[in-house]
């Protein structure tokens, strides 16, 4: 009996001391969000394109690294503060403006409640009205390419254009997350306003009666994609 | 001391003589003891430990420090770092279950091939510092300590510059005051082209600091300045020329990327750093000592002696030593090797994308003749036949189906190929099966492989012969080779003096040096000046050079990179078309299967046919980013420095 109220009370004990949190507050400010050309979603390579937000006036400074989702997405979760959002520089299928000095310029964000952000970008090209459908053991594609940066200091020549097909909701043109594919020169477009395209779908083991299905344009010397929105096509 | 006493006589007249005398005497002994001052008797020299003055006294303690020093160099591909920074890049195949991710991964990440040692640096910046202030070395031994010193500081740096582009050039040892305060310690990074300006103003100061002779190969010579110089030169050169292709590739402070402008100055230093060596009386040669050209290449790397006049610094080993590394044991041929019970060889196998890129004999470029105009199999009686006629370096680099090793012939054969076409093969090769119409159970699977998925044995069709160390013992693990890593050797400054005239517009030249390296390897068909072009030069370094660390950094100083590893699947056709072109792509590594015909009653049963196979394990398509270019300085590094920039397009 003794043994079992001595046990007791270290029980207890120890849950009266342990009452305490031990650990900090977790950040809880959603900034969510996502890249836009006039209010379009761009559409982009998963984990591809990055961004980076700083907080300054806590010692050190490091980039908080994330990237953007395929459709154009991104979002993290924040103390509250004064933050500075920025995009990766360079290889990126839109225009994000520079400083004087030439550095990547940044947005300034004071984060004290949740909030949902969207950048307007200048995207090189927009890949505009994709259809997609599936017949026939093929998807074919007819879309048409804009261009949007016209002025020839920052404008960019197409690569290809591509259409791609993954099992799932992935769909780039890296090795695994495309089943079959498509490539199209840019110096082999005729029409830009009349694309078609179509690739033969293949054995998927185990076998759906769906692909998931999206044109992209890939930039000349930016080795970077624009992309129409991911399709699920049924066959 | 006399505080001390005065108790003492206290004491003497309270107890009786005799202790008296004793406590006295005790007393006198303490008195003499503490005579000696406080700083005399507490700072006793420690027996286990050298100060700096007495290891810079005597030459062969020097010696064993810079040997420390020389050991910490950073090679890119190095038998220390083991036999997967030898792999990727789609050269090769790592038949190694723990590392296919080489193949299977998309994209390199941005902190690949990063460097950034400053403990390193500070160390050789001691090191210098502390050779300068010695009183007792002789003045000949301290001038060639301090060059050493100074070669591996500028060696370095130029390696760091190949990865990082512009760093911090620091130059003396730094000091920290304990003041709270370390920004006077935080210094930017340099301009790209100051940093190479440093490595090549180095390798001039010094170059007649150091020994001008062939003979020493594990220490700095004359001969290593001038080569470090001629490479490092024609690095900054192409950065400047072709880094304007990749506009985007650059900083606003020129920490990244050199002017274009600055690019012939450059190769005019590259040219005549390798004139120095090429035309000197140091007694570099290419090693020419065997008459069969493809074992004079492979004995190349395997001779360490003195006298082998091509090597100009290598990092060296020695069986029975602790120096000793693995590359054998890892990479030899499954069916003859030491440790194959215990899973240990053949993970490195050479890519059909690097074996069809050697030239044929007549100097053209051509892919391995496996099917007829029409489409059907050309048939070989022996396996080997197929790489007939090619540049001899083929077979000096890699182990081709048919080739021996240690004088035990490969057993390379994916099974055997019947008369429809279906395949007769089995995953384990000692497993007999009979074949169709018998009943006799025969072998239908090579021991060396390939199989798809057998790791450890070859899974390209090929296995890597550079370096591989055919004396007995070197392949198991108790012994392991003694194979010496060769830094700089006498044939890359032959190539560089070559693309360096090129670039200068001296094609004859260009041709000239070319010829000397080619005609090594049976290429006897003299190039003229009009051959030499771009392509050929690029070429000429991925065959000759293979395996030695230069690959990567060539293609991105040439800003091919991202062209090569463009990230896109790569098709048979793509394979073997456009054999020798600098911009082909080169992003999954091919396997060149050899089968046995079995078609009793056809004139070519039993002979040898060859298929074209993306082994499965390949699923990833290496792509170069244009943030790979250079890379990433860590996040620690810029935020304990705000001074650092970052790389572009990270």
């Amino acid at each position: 009996m003794k043994i079992y109220y001595t046990v007791a009370i270290a029980f207890i004990a120890m849950t009266a001391l342990s009452c305490k949190k031990d650990n900090y507050t977790p950040p809880s400010r959603a900034l969510t969000g996502k890249l836009v050309y006039k209010g379009e979603p761009l559409q982009l390579q998963y984990n591809q394109v990055g961004y980076e937000l700083y907080q300054y006036g806590f010692g050190l400074v490091g980039a908080i690294g994330q990237f953007f989702t395929q459709e154009g997405n991104f979002s993290s979760v924040l103390f509250p503060g004064d933050y500075k959002l920025t995009v990766t520089n360079g290889s990126v299928p839109f225009i994000w403006n520079k400083t004087a000095a030439g550095k990547p310029d940044s947005i300034g964000i004071s984060l004290n409640e949740n909030k949902n952000l969207n950048i307007e970008v200048t995207p090189y090209y927009m890949i505009r009205t994709p259809q997609l459908s599936a017949s026939g053991g093929k998807v074919k594609a007819t879309f048409k390419v804009e261009k949007v940066v016209t002025d020839i200091a920052s404008a960019k020549d197409i690569d290809k254009v591509v259409l791609l097909i993954n099992k799932t909701a992935f769909v780039s043109d890296d090795g695994n997350e495309r089943i079959a594919s498509t490539n199209l020169a840019g110096t082999a477009i005729t029409d830009p306003n009349n694309i078609s395209m179509e690739v033969p779908i293949p054995t998927i083991v185990p076998a759906q009666n769906y692909v998931f299905a999206r044109v992209g344009l890939r930039i000349k010397n930016l080795n970077s994609y624009i992309f129409s929105p991911v399709q699920k096509i049924t066959f | 001391m006399w505080v001390f006493i005065f108790p003492y006589n206290i004491i003497f007249n309270i107890f009786s003589m005799k202790r008296n005398i004793l406590i006295l005497l005790i007393a006198l002994l303490t008195g003499l003891g503490s005579c000696k001052k406080d700083s005399e008797f507490l700072n006793i020299t420690p027996t286990s430990i050298l100060n700096n003055e007495q290891a810079f006294s005597d030459p062969a303690q020097v010696v064993s420090i810079l040997a420390n020093l020389y050991t910490r160099q950073a090679d890119f591909s190095s038998f220390n770092s083991g036999w997967t920074s030898f792999a990727d890049f789609g050269e090769s195949f790592p038949s190694d279950a723990g590392s296919y991710g080489i193949v299977q991964s998309n994209q390199w990440n941005y902190d690949a091939w990063n460097s950034y040692n400053y403990g390193y640096i500070r160390e050789l910046n001691l090191f210098i510092q502390r050779d300068s202030a010695a009183k007792t070395l002789s003045a000949p031994d301290k001038a060639r300590f301090m060059a050493e010193g100074r070669f591996l500081r500028a060696n370095y740096y130029f390696e760091m510059a190949k990865r990082m582009g512009g760093v911090p050039l620091i130059l003396e040892p730094l000091l920290y005051d304990f003041s709270g305060d370390p920004t006077y310690l935080q210094r930017p990074r340099a301009k790209e082209s100051e940093v190479y300006d440093f490595v090549i103003s180095e390798a001039e100061a010094i170059k007649n600091l150091l020994p001008a002779t062939a003979n020493e190969k594990s220490r700095a010579t004359r001969g290593a300045a001038l080569a470090m110089e001629a490479r490092a030169a024609l690095y900054a050169g192409s950065i400047a020329k072709y880094g304007a292709n990749t506009p985007l590739v650059s900083l606003p402070g020129a920490e990244v990327g050199i002017p274009f402008s600055k690019g012939n100055e450059y190769y005019v230093i590259a040219l005549r750093a390798a004139k120095e060596i090429i035309d000197g009386k140091d007694g570099y040669a290419l090693y020419q000592r065997k008459a069969d050209l493809a074992e004079n290449f492979a004995q190349l790397f395997l001779d360490k002696d003195n006298t082998n006049t091509e090597s100009i610094l290598i990092e060296d080993y020695k069986v029975k030593t602790s120096k000793v590394h693995g590359f054998t044991t890892n990479n030899q041929p499954f069916s003859s090797g030491e440790e194959s019970a215990n899973g240990d060889a053949g993970r490195l196998n050479p890519s059909l994308n690097l074996v069809e890129s050697f030239e044929k004999l007549d100097n053209t470029y051509a892919p391995l003749p496996y099917r007829d105009a029409s489409g059907n199999p050309i048939y070989y009686n022996n396996p080997i036949d197929i790489f007939a006629g090619r540049d001899a370096r083929l077979a000096g680099t890699v182990m081709l189906p048919g080739s021996s090793f240690k004088g035990q012939p490969l057993d390379i054969w994916a099974g055997y190929k019947l008369a429809d076409g279906s395949v007769l093969t089995n995953q384990d090769a000692s497993k007999l099966v009979p074949l169709p119409g018998t009943t006799t159970p025969v072998q239908v699977l090579g021991k060396d492989g390939p199989y798809d998925g057998n790791e450890k044995r070859t899974q390209s069709g090929f296995y890597l012969r550079k370096y591989l160390d055919p004396t007995p013992g070197a392949g198991s693990r108790g012994t392991n080779s003694g194979v010496a890593f060769i830094r700089y050797r006498y044939a890359e400054v032959l190539l560089n003096a070559a693309e360096a005239a090129f670039e200068l517009g001296q094609t004859a030249d260009a041709a000239k040096y070319m010829n000397m390296v080619r005609a090594r390897a049976g290429l006897t068909i003299p190039l003229t000046a009009a051959d030499v072009t771009f392509n050929k030069i690029v070429h000429e370094r991925r065959v000759e050079l293979a395996f030695e660390g230069h690959y990567l950094f060539d293609m991105k100083r040439w800003r091919l990179a991202h062209i090569v590893w463009d990230g896109q699947q790569m098709t048979v056709s793509d394979l073997l078309s456009n054999i020798g072109v600098a911009t082909k792509r080169n992003t999954q590594p091919y396997g060149f299967w050899p089968y046995k015909y079995y078609n009793p009653g056809n004139p070519n049963n039993g002979k040898w046919l060859y298929d074209i196979v993306l082994p499965s394990k390949v699923t990833g398509t290496l792509r170069f980013r244009l943030g790979n270019y250079y890379s990433q300085i860590s996040d620690a590094i810029t935020s304990a420095n705000p001074k650092i920039v970052k790389q572009p397009n990270q």
